[in-house]
């Protein structure tokens, strides 16, 4: 589609879609959020980059090939899932690491329940672009 | 014929490692299960054992006792000379390395099957050795005879495995286990079982057709398509003696019942019988000998019938001669095609000038599969003459089918290893000349192994048969002495029937085979059989798939709903689960559920009666944000946003879709709007009645009370969604991601594939 005004505007939405979907991954644990929805979310704003700027600009924006992004997040989950075994307990078993816990403030929690979540973000993200973009070109 | 064999060329070094590491993993083997001679001849039985699904009482266990350690040295030992033979009788073939690969991993399947003691655990293992010899018949996937055989043996031996693993789980049912070394133990009631015939009919459809039992025996000869040393390790000396392994090992749970007896008696007779004859009339050498090894199998199903230690120790000890003198014979075949270019019969002869080591290998193989003194083979005639006379069915009949067949292999050992060796001239398409020693070592090391044995009979006698018998009869029958000079008694007199018959068999077999040939014409072809079923299975799926794949979408919607329609709202109707239409407290509603439900309404109605796809996409992407409002309403807001993101996006991608769909016209767009209304209207119907029904009921909140209880205290997460997304049924998760990304990446292959198509 060859329109300025959406042009200059995607840029600015996209920009926003894109940091909002990283941080409704992150505040999933908690909050409404979480891998699926910032997947969504981040599909949505490479999408809207892509009607408005054309797949090929988008494409590049994205540096890596989508369905390859989907891939390498199934991996990550994937291994995520199974570092639990490294310890002892069942797959896909979370494992925590409070970074800086203190008596009353849990610090920085990291766990691999968090790269599952990242997989997630990646596979849906990767997966719908690889058809929207694909579909695009069709046409 | 065409020789399978290779030219030679220059191997590559990994090549010859692949190789040389073969033979040293099967003659570590060897040596590993030499070692439990001792104990298993002193009347032990080892066990091994460890859990693998334990709630289903499946578990790796495995035994060796004196059966599958009798199979266990022939896998091994056979194996190692095989493989050594090979390293030489395919030097330079391009796919010198995965043929190895192939031949160690069907090793490991055979080990497994034997010695397992799990009917499960036999049962994987079972079909590993169905998939490896797949790959081992169609290693020369270049030829279509070759494709067509590997598939025949694996649909034949796949369908039997199936057939097995059928049987096996009512065994196990009506056992209650599946360990072997205890369902043994329990034949009686087994006997007594309403479900033996059923078990007792797919157990023999599953050794009948791995061990080629009439009349599933014609993949056998067609299987002579592998390379030779594939056809002296597999359908001589083991695969095809799985069969023969399960019958012998479920014998104490089976066996002793007349529909064994007879079943066996039959089966076994007519295959050694008919084999003998078919074997003669063969004029390539590999095809005589899968016909005599069809004979072998008939004659070891024939003694497993029976329930007398004479019976079972002439099987026991034919068993070993058979693998003894077939796995040389056939490697010397492949010598014989490797040296001189040719396995017709007509064309070989006087070769005994050429390779006299080769000609003296050939000869004790021959003798001792003749049933000549003092050779091993005239042991295991002897003490199969004592069995039949033994037996409980007729032993007039078995002892005659026996002679018959024995007498008929005496004159195909002539044909095999007399006639190519001493008689004529040859005319063969290279100059013969003896084969090098790693070719020549499995038959001369096997051939002097029947001799070997045939004067000292103990040394298998003690540790493998008597032991063995003690296995397949629950240690309830007394072993048969193995000895050469048994005094003059009835086996005797028969054995030199069998020598005068045989030679006299011999003398005529050029003429017989000629009759045999003519003979052969008219009778219909169990082959031929096998093409015609195969091709109206062809016919049938072909069928089936014009009848359910129209390749119109409204047909598949049509009958998902159908489908979904007849399940669903049948099984509502007929439980009477469906308690009617509730009282809506219609007071209690609010402003804005009205208008939430006035939206997806509204939004249904433009759907269904706009004839724009625009619209129609717009009117959808209503009702999906009215069904996101009701969300957010009752509290979900996870599921809102979800649903918000995944309306947006499917109308983005119908929007991207529709561009490439032709205009729709009002004239031609919906034929069928009237039906189209009616599954509609009754799929939301019923829909409702579900939703109705299910709400009506009381909800089980033990679920919900843990997740809340323990999504911050476990998992560290407030949100319960996320929660057990990521953590409580990340599995599940994992599942569907998998799915997704699956579901992506087809999609993009399709989609870019067919671009490259047809550009």
């Amino acid at each position: 589609m060859n329109s300025i005004i959406l042009r200059a505007g995607a840029r600015l939405l996209v920009a926003i879609l894109l940091v909002f979907s990283v941080f409704m991954l992150l505040r999933g644990h908690n909050v409404p959020g979480g891998g699926f929805i910032g997947g969504l979310l981040g599909a949505v704003g490479f999408i809207v980059y892509a009607i408005s700027c054309g797949t090929a600009e988008a494409r590049e924006a994205l540096r890596y090939p989508p369905e390859n992004i989907a891939l390498v997040g199934l991996g990550a989950s994937l291994l995520s899932g199974l570092v639990s075994m490294v310890f002892g307990d069942d797959p896909f078993t979370g494992q925590w690491l409070f970074l800086g816990a203190t008596e009353d403030d849990k610090g920085l929690p990291l766990s691999t329940v968090l790269i599952f979540d990242i997989g997630v973000y990646l596979v849906v993200m990767g997966a719908i672009l690889a058809l929207v973009f694909a579909l695009e070109e069709e046409v | 014929m065409k020789s399978d064999a290779a030219h030679e060329a220059p191997a590559k070094a990994g090549q010859v490692l692949s190789g040389w590491l073969s033979v040293a993993i099967a003659a570590g083997l060897f040596a590993g299960f030499w070692q439990a001679l001792g104990p298993v001849g002193g009347g032990e039985v080892l066990r091994w054992s460890r859990d693998w699904v334990p709630s289903a009482g499946i578990s790796l266990s495995f035994l060796i006792d004196g059966l599958s350690l009798t199979f266990a040295l022939l896998i091994t030992g056979i194996g190692a000379l095989v493989m050594l033979y090979s390293t030489k009788y395919l030097a330079g073939h391009p796919h010198f390395a995965r043929f190895f690969l192939y031949l160690t991993l069907f090793m490991a399947s055979m080990l497994g099957l034997v010695l397992a003691d799990n009917l499960i655990t036999l049962f994987v293992f079972w079909e590993l050795t169905s998939i490896t010899s797949y790959l081992l018949i169609g290693f020369t996937h270049t030829s279509a005879a070759s494709r067509r055989s590997a598939l025949q043996a694996l649909l034949v031996t796949g369908a039997g495995g199936l057939a097995l693993l059928a049987g096996m789980i009512l065994l196990g049912d009506a056992a209650g286990t599946y360990e072997l070394s205890e369902i043994r133990l329990m034949g009686d009631a087994i006997r007594e079982h309403g479900l033996y015939l059923p078990i007792l009919i797919l157990f023999l459809i599953g050794a009948f057709t791995k061990s080629a039992q009439i009349p599933f025996h014609f993949w056998l000869p067609n299987a002579m398509a592998a390379p030779t040393p594939v056809s002296a390790y597999l359908h001589s000396a083991t695969m095809v003696k799985a069969g023969v392994y399960l019958m012998a090992r479920i014998h104490p749970t089976l066996a002793e019942t007349d529909v064994w007896l007879w079943t066996l008696t039959i089966a076994g007779a007519s295959t050694a019988v008919f084999a003998s004859f078919m074997a003669l009339k063969q004029t390539d050498l590999k095809q005589v000998l899968a016909y005599t090894t069809l004979m072998a199998l008939g004659t070891l199903t024939l003694f497993l019938a029976a329930d007398v230690g004479y019976a079972i120790t002439a099987a026991m000890t034919f068993l070993i001669v058979h693998s003894l003198y077939k796995a040389a014979l056939f490697l010397i075949a492949g010598i014989i095609d490797h040296e001189t270019g040719t396995r017709e019969v007509s064309k070989l002869g006087g070769l005994a000038r050429f390779m006299p080591v080769t000609t003296a290998a050939a000869a004790l193989a021959a003798l001792s599969m003749a049933g000549f003194p003092p050779f091993l083979g005239f042991i295991g005639k002897e003490l199969k003459y004592a069995g039949a006379l033994a037996v409980q069915s007729e032993p007039f009949l078995v002892a005659s089918a026996v002679l018959l067949a024995n007498a008929l292999m005496l004159a195909v050992a002539g044909v095999v290893a007399f006639k190519p060796f001493w008689r004529g001239q040859s005319a063969t398409p290279m100059t013969p000349h003896e084969a090098p020693w790693r070719m020549l070592a499995g038959p001369v090391i096997l051939a002097a192994l029947g001799a070997l044995l045939g004067i000292m009979p103990d040394l298998i006698a003690v540790p493998l048969v008597e032991p063995g018998v003690k296995a397949i009869s629950n240690a309830e029958l007394q072993p048969a002495e193995l000895k050469l000079w048994a005094g003059v008694n009835l086996p005797l007199i028969l054995s030199g029937i069998t020598i005068a018959g045989g030679v006299a068999l011999y003398l005529v077999h050029e003429r017989l085979r000629d009759w045999l040939q003519s003979a052969g014409e008219r009778a219909p072809s169990f082959d031929k059989g096998w093409d015609s079923l195969i091709d109206q299975f062809k016919a049938g799926a072909a069928w089936q798939t014009r009848v359910l794949q129209s390749g119109v979408m409204r047909r598949y919607v049509y009958t998902i709903f159908a489908t979904l329609l007849i399940a669903v709202g049948g099984t509502l109707v007929w439980t009477g689960a469906f308690g009617g239409i509730p009282t809506v407290p219609f007071a209690d509603l609010q402003m804005k559920h009205w208008a939430v439900v006035a939206l997806i309404i509204a939004g249904a109605a433009v759907t269904t009666v706009t004839n724009s796809r625009i619209a129609a996409i717009t009117g959808l992407g209503a009702v999906g944000i009215g069904v996101a409002l009701i969300f957010i309403i009752f509290g979900a807001p996870d599921v809102a946003i979800t649903q918000l993101l995944v309306e947006t996006l499917v109308v983005v991608l119908f929007a991207v879709a529709a561009l490439r769909l032709p205009l729709m016209k009002p004239e031609d767009g919906f034929p069928n709007r009237k039906l189209d209304a009616l599954i509609a209207t009754t799929i939301g119907l019923i829909v409702t009645a579900i939703l109705v029904t299910v709400t009506d009921g009381p909800i089980d909140r033990r679920l919900s009370d843990f997740f809340e209880s323990a999504s911050w205290t476990e998992a560290f997460g407030r949100n319960i969604v996320n929660v057990i997304l990521v953590d409580f049924r990340a599995l599940d998760t994992f599942g569907e991601i998998a799915v997704v990304a699956v579901a992506g990446v087809a999609a993009w292959a399709l989609l870019k594939g067919g671009k490259e198509a047809s550009k």
